[in-house]
């Protein structure tokens, strides 16, 4: 059963250092306010793990918080680089940062394999990309190999399973007994939590009882370890039915983080100098009802 | 009306996608071209982005590919394994609609990095994204680039997405079951491939571009259609079309 516990004792129980650790949201529902915990807490020598890096990475990135990145896009979103995981990539500040690249069908298709228990699976993909070539030509174990269909002697491509130490997501609700219920674009963050070994689970809104939603992903509270309120805990990403992505976050970002020295203002003033958001008084939970 | 060459690219990508046509939509240019069809000629065209939204009718431009209107507009919302493996590998979409950094005259595709070594290269990208998968599986491919002596190689740094590999065969032995890049789409010109040799060619101008222009613009020895045709400049209805959607988005910076 998930515990329901404060972001920062869910994040002190759940992430260590040295974990390899996948924070999910395909633009919807990414877990800032966690991640900006993990920053708090100066978690070191990390795995991140995560198809488009976002700006939350960047952030863990910049902050020295990482070792490792596993990743299928770098961008940010409609707007251009992400200037921290650049300069750790090109200029190893503030620490070196390996990566590992993927598709976005490969990254999917990775945590399906770790979800089901199974070693790899099976996917039409990277056939002749640099991305084929490149894997496992650093010295690190591949990640991507051809497989021959034992039925019709097709080859095809193995991706082997990721199985994080530990998932981080955000949700739009929870009841008091722990379960997780999202909706709207979501992602692969199903596929994250049931790969991982732990979870952590932030929420808008804690209820008493989850009426059912459209579409909606319903995490049941033992396939979850820790549940934590955490309103507005994915801005600047969004939580649809409670916020708007907050797109002039994203344009802003783009000044902020290329220049080392403005992150760490940055840092300062917006992630080591305030309460997780959680454990600051609460704003009234209420859902936007269109 | 006056128009800008990319305004001219983006009304001649829309007017490459059919009613009634399903389109995988990849974020900038093909988004705004992709959505311009569906305001103007091809109320019907299903699209398709890769957060998993099927059939999304953004009344504005999205800035990313997982905006909240694609969810809140969307036929059905699917999840990410769900959108590549359903959906796209089986060949189920017609049309996928792409961007690039940097395109070869085979039509393959860098979103990954350019110039140097892909440990040091000398411009990092973003990377593949849902790209590789797009250009392999989707019936059809259309690019929309601007076009470039830096962008227009020939041949790629790194091969993120495949086009026809190093020419006629290389799709079939790798196995890509989609038949691959269609047009080229840029500021300038269209390009198709030719019939035999798979090399991308200049079929098509527009108004007040030269051939030699075109060929200035482009890395490789750009052969030219016999007789290109002159595409016909936007209509007020599509330059009007296209500027309410800009004038509707939060921001629109591009890249």
């Amino acid at each position: 059963m998930a515990e329901i516990v404060s972001l920062a004792e869910a994040v002190e129980r759940a992430v260590h250092d040295g974990d390899a650790v996948a924070m999910e949201g395909f633009t919807h529902l990414i877990p800032f306010a966690a991640g900006h915990e993990v920053i708090r807490q100066r978690r070191r020598d990390l795995t991140l793990i995560r198809m488009t890096p976002d700006l939350i990475y960047d952030q863990l990135i910049g902050a020295g918080c990482a070792r490792k990145l596993i990743f299928s896009w770098g961008g940010n979103p409609g707007v251009g680089s992400l200037h921290r995981l650049r300069d750790a990539v090109e200029h190893a500040w503030p620490v070196p940062l390996d990566i590992e690249e993927h598709s976005h069908a490969g990254m999917a298709n990775r945590y399906v394999a770790g979800a089901s228990g199974l070693p790899f699976a099976v996917l039409r993909g990277y056939n002749g990309t640099g991305l084929e070539t490149l894997n496992g030509s650093d010295g690190a174990a591949p990640t991507i190999k051809p497989i021959t269909c034992p039925f019709t002697g097709e080859t095809l491509t193995a991706v082997s399973a990721i199985r994080p130490d530990v998932a981080v997501i955000h949700a739009q609700r929870a009841d008091r007994t722990g379960n997780v219920q999202l909706w709207g674009i979501s992602g692969v963050q199903k596929e994250a939590v049931l790969a991982s070994q732990r979870s952590v689970v932030t929420v808008e809104e804690i209820v008493d009882d989850l009426d059912p939603r459209p579409g909606a992903v319903v995490l049941p509270s033992w396939t979850v370890s820790f549940v934590a309120q955490a309103p507005g805990g994915a801005h600047p990403s969004y939580a649809l039915g409670y916020s708007a992505r907050d797109n002039d976050y994203y344009v802003a970002w783009d000044a902020i983080a290329r220049e080392r020295a403005t992150f760490t203002r940055w840092l300062d003033q917006h992630v080591y100098s305030v309460l997780p958001r959680g454990d600051a008084p609460p704003r009234p939970p209420q859902e936007v009802r269109p | 009306m006056t128009y800008s060459a990319d305004e001219m690219m983006t009304v001649s990508a829309a007017r490459a996608l059919r009613d009634g046509m399903t389109c995988f939509v990849g974020i900038g240019l093909p988004s705004s071209a992709a959505n311009l069809a569906r305001a103007t000629h091809a109320p019907s065209l299903v699209l398709i982005y890769e957060s998993g939204t099927i059939g999304a009718k953004p009344g504005q431009l999205p800035l990313s590919i997982g905006d909240g209107m694609l969810a809140e507009t969307a036929d059905a919302v699917v999840s990410v394994p769900e959108i590549f493996n359903y959906w796209l590998q089986p060949g189920r979409i017609d049309v996928g609609f792409l961007g690039a950094a940097q395109i070869d005259k085979f039509g393959n595709i860098n979103t990954t990095a350019i110039g140097g070594d892909y440990r040091h290269p000398k411009v990092r990208l973003p990377g593949a994204g849902g790209a590789p998968e797009i250009a392999a599986s989707c019936r059809e491919v259309i690019v929309v680039v601007r076009q470039s002596h830096r962008s227009f190689v020939e041949r790629v740094d790194f091969v993120t997405s495949v086009g026809y590999g190093s020419g006629p065969g290389d799709r079939e032995r790798l196995g890509l079951t989609g038949a691959g890049p269609k047009k080229i789409i840029t500021d300038l010109s269209v390009l198709e491939p030719d019939p035999e040799t798979l090399e991308f060619t200049l079929t098509g101008l527009y108004p007040g571009v030269s051939p030699s222009a075109a060929k200035e613009r482009t890395g490789w020895d750009l052969a030219i259609a016999a007789d290109p045709e002159i595409i016909a400049a936007p209509t007020p209805a599509e330059l009007t079309a296209l500027r309410a959607f800009h004038g509707t988005q939060a921001r629109s910076s591009h890249h």
